[in-house]
């Protein structure tokens, strides 16, 4: 009983963040790390925010184009 | 008084945010309950719906509570991640449905699927279970969202109060409609609803994920109001270089 819920929890999780699109979910953690590095090692804020926004929009691009593909 | 710019901006946001993400929610939850109790009856209809939302509410009172308690960077960074996530699959979505590379949100045709496949389960007893079942479903599943996108903007915003607050007047306002009308609301643009809610979830989980990552944004929480601009001509850009390559939309789905 315990188990099917967490697997169920578990389940739930993995189809709300990774679901069909798990290019966006692998580009997010790439994302954070190059900016947490920027932020963090080379104390470069604006580099560190236009970096944030440009790479969430390319992968919103890159994902939208491999629907597309699959169209 | 940029203090005064900076929260009024922060809150607009948030308020349209959660609005809308609320009322979309609303709008599918209530084409399910109705295909449900047209088909099967609305007592078990009601009671599935009933068992869901004091379902939610006792999430909400256990989640609530203990977010607040985790330290606000920490909080930020983890709630900009799973916004940022689900605001681009969301705004993907919307995206491929703007350029005509997934068919556009129908509720008229999903209420007719509901309808067409509860017909199929047989004749209807007193209590119908499989009328509790979809109608509990429906409103479990959508209020989810609704309790995640009010949650994830509440706490990171540290406003989590006036988040359910104007979640709570959303559906209620929705609901009302809906019972007025008594149909599912095919009228009301959802697409162009997602395609909003899509960008701030998105302009949100950004500026969180900044913010949890001790980023200093210029302008500070009126950035938020800039991302929205940058996402939004992003999105317009991108549906305009799909449109011109989109087939014919495939038949309707959610």
């Amino acid at each position: 009983m315990i188990w099917r819920l967490l697997s169920g929890f578990g389940r739930f999780w993995w189809d709300f963040l990774v679901g069909d699109t798990p290019e966006i979910t692998v580009a997010v953690i790439v994302i954070v790390g190059v900016v947490a590095l920027l932020r963090d090692v080379a104390h470069v804020n604006a580099l560190a925010y236009v970096t944030l926004v440009v790479l969430s929009v390319v992968t919103l691009t890159i994902s939208a184009a491999i629907a597309r593909r699959k169209a | 008084m940029i203090a005064t710019v900076n929260a009024t901006s922060a809150t607009i946001v948030l308020v349209g945010a959660v609005f809308l993400a609320a009322a979309v929610e609303m709008v599918e939850a209530l084409t399910i309950v109705l295909a449900v109790g047209h088909t099967r009856g609305w007592r078990s209809a009601f009671e599935g719906v009933g068992v869901a939302l004091v379902t939610l509410a006792a999430l909400v009172a256990a989640l609530g509570p203990a977010l607040v308690e985790v330290p606000l960077s920490t909080l930020r960074l983890i709630v900009g991640i799973v916004l940022l996530i689900f605001g681009l699959q969301w705004l993907r979505k919307a995206v491929l449905r703007s350029s005509g590379f997934k068919a556009k949100h129908d509720e008229d045709a999903i209420y007719r699927e509901t309808v067409a496949s509860l017909a199929l389960t047989g004749e209807r007893p007193g209590r119908d279970r499989v009328a509790f079942v979809v109608a509990f479903k429906g409103v479990f599943l959508e209020g989810l969202e609704i309790v995640i996108a009010v949650l994830t903007l509440g706490t990171s915003a540290h406003r989590l109060g006036l988040a359910a607050a104007v979640a709570g007047v959303a559906v209620v306002l929705v609901g009302i409609v809906g019972v007025v009308v008594a149909k599912q609301l095919s009228n009301v643009p959802e697409n162009a609803m997602k395609m909003a809610v899509g960008i701030m979830l998105v302009s949100y989980g950004t500026f969180w994920t900044g913010e949890g990552l001790k980023i200093r944004w210029p302008g500070d929480d009126v950035m938020l109001l800039g991302l929205v601009v940058i996402y939004a001509l992003a999105a317009a850009v991108i549906v305009r270089v799909l449109a011109l390559s989109a087939p014919t939309p495939k038949a309707v789905n959610s």
